[in-house]
């Protein structure tokens, strides 16, 4: 079977500016692929490419087996698009935004508003059918402009940071609706900054900064290759923790100094820990836990704020 | 159906929200113009216009220009806000739609607009008597004409501006002018010259000179369809000027 989405040497430039530098990607059916990266790495460009609005300046990219450029509508078909802005219709009620949606489709009236009743099941939002749009929470916006990109039951589910801006109850309901669509084979494709919605929603994922892809793997094995099992995290009661960094040598595999604290990268965290100790060093503060995807990301594409 | 008819039905939808709104203003301006220019203005311009009353001959003026004013509306704000605000636009763009069908549809669903305008003004026109021939029916099809004339280029200027503060230009430097030079108020004979070259460069004079023919049943001759050609060539560098613009916009 054909990869849904295949690219090779995929470049978008604007003007001077490469956005998208040379990526190579591949999403099987029924996968969820995430792009990762901080702001500027380039996840919404590529995503505005594979969803046919963005053509690209150079590489090979095909998605559901056609070209973009020359058969965009009918890829277009196929695909849902959650946009990282929403652009709900404000004046229209909340099925409406769906039917009026569903038309954009061909798809028959009947059939719309059959279909728009149960996805607002769907996304928990029956008991608003009726009322506007206006009104309704960020978390009820997000998931009726997921409702929306699923209206023409789409082979490929494209979500540009889907939960950016949430409270922490209306990103966990998200995430149970779009793991229940993985669930029912539903290919999903998202960019995310969030460590956390990677680990819970991807299957595999690419690392992206300054337009390359830097590393590559499911959640799991990115931290094996990337981190050591545990992180010891050191606050020493002083303004210069680097002060102490010396000290700690050959503990961990990696010694990464902050404004504010120590951290540790080590195969067991109480071991390292004993031998802190054992060194008579006192931290203020000393926490043991399991490495995570923010490591690898931090690591990967360094602590430096891009704005 | 072609997809834009899709996208005229999502206008037509959103419509059926919001018309009431509008539905006051269009029965209410026609009728208060009228009034003020017909009969006020009119009540000093004893003599009329090449022996017509200046009631009956400045009527097909304000429905060419209501036509415009209409068009010119809904190619501004309501296009700004497709691409800033509610971002309408970029949700049909990743819709199985063509940049032409998002706005073609939007386009025949400002004709609508226009025909709903100008329908209500020639309702109140004919009520006053005015209207001297059945060729008046013409209007109609004039009006969109004109509305598609000036709702293109419009179009195409908002679709290249960043906020609406260029709009208040767009209306102080071409439908002000447009509107006072275009002999809606009085004939373009009395203009000085580079005015009447003005006059006849914009849109609105031709079509205004083609529905003051139209209501008093007046044969326009050669120049009537020197006038309907001179109209298709804004309609036609317009649609492309504004598909260029909008290709820009949407499809980067």
């Amino acid at each position: 079977m054909p990869s849904l989405i295949h690219a090779r040497g995929l470049i978008k430039r604007f003007g001077d500016f490469t956005a998208v530098d040379g990526i190579d990607v591949d999403v099987q059916p029924g996968e969820a692929f995430g792009f990762l990266g901080p702001n500027g790495a380039g996840k919404s460009s590529t995503m505005r490419m594979i969803g046919c609005v963005s053509p690209p300046t150079d590489g090979v990219l095909r998605i559901l087996d056609m070209d973009p450029l020359r058969d965009g509508p009918r890829i277009r078909a196929r695909l849902g698009v959650c946009p990282q802005l929403d652009n709900l219709d404000v004046e229209l009620t909340v099925r409406e935004n769906l039917t009026t949606y569903a038309r954009f489709f061909g798809i028959p009236r009947a059939t719309a508003r059959r279909r728009a009743d149960e996805l607002l099941d769907f996304v928990q939002l029956g008991e608003r059918a009726g009322s506007k749009v206006e009104p309704l929470s960020g978390g009820m916006k997000r998931r009726l402009t997921i409702a929306r990109a699923l209206v023409n039951e789409p082979d490929i589910v494209l979500l540009d940071e889907p939960t950016t801006g949430l409270d922490p109850q209306a990103r966990h309901l998200v995430w149970e609706r779009l793991f229940r669509l993985k669930q029912q084979g539903v290919t999903l494709v998202l960019t995310t900054h969030y460590m956390d919605e990677a680990e819970q929603l991807c299957d595999r994922l690419v690392v992206m900064d300054g337009g390359k892809i830097v590393a590559e793997g499911s959640p799991r094995s990115l931290i094996e290759q990337h981190s050591t099992r545990e992180v010891v995290e050191l606050r020493f009661p002083t303004e210069d923790q680097g002060a102490y960094a010396s000290k700690l040598d050959g503990i961990g595999d990696r010694t990464e100094v902050l404004p504010d604290r120590i951290l540790l990268y080590v195969a067991d965290g109480d071991d390292a820990l004993a031998e802190v100790h054992r060194r008579s060093l006192s931290p203020a503060s000393a926490l043991v836990r399991r490495a995570g995807l923010e490591d690898v990301f931090l690591h990967l594409t360094g602590r430096t704020l891009v704005d | 159906m072609t997809p834009a008819a899709y996208v005229l039905e999502y206008h037509l939808v959103n419509y059926r929200r919001t018309w009431r709104s509008s539905a006051l203003s269009t029965m209410v301006l026609p009728l208060l113009t009228m009034l003020g220019f017909g009969l006020g203005v009119g009540g000093y311009v004893t003599t009329g216009v090449d022996g017509t009353a200046y009631l009956d001959w400045i009527v097909p003026g304000l429905i060419a220009s209501t036509a415009l004013q209409t068009a010119f509306g809904e190619a501004t704000w309501p296009v700004l806000s497709g691409f800033e605000w509610v971002r309408s636009y970029f949700g049909q763009a990743a819709a199985p739609l063509r940049v032409a069908d998002v706005l073609g549809g939007h386009l025949a669903f400002m004709m609508f607009r226009v025909l709903v305008s100008v329908s209500a003004f020639v309702l109140v026109a004919a009520a006053f008597g005015t209207l001297r021939s059945p060729w008046a029916l013409a209007v109609l099809p004039l009006s969109v004409l004109i509305g598609f004339a000036s709702a293109a280029p419009a179009m195409a200027y908002t679709a290249s501006i960043p906020s609406d503060s260029y709009l208040a230009i767009l209306f102080r430097f071409a439908v002000l002018p447009m509107s006072l030079f275009s002999g809606v108020f009085f004939p373009i004979d009395s203009l000085p010259d580079p005015l009447l070259w003005v006059a006849w460069a914009l849109p609105l004079w031709h079509a205004v000179d083609l529905t003051r023919a139209a209501t008093l049943g007046l044969n326009p001759g050669l120049a009537g369809l020197g006038h309907l050609l001179y109209l298709i060539l804004w309609c036609v560098a317009g649609w492309f000027l504004a598909h260029w613009r909008f290709q820009r916009r949407l499809v980067v």
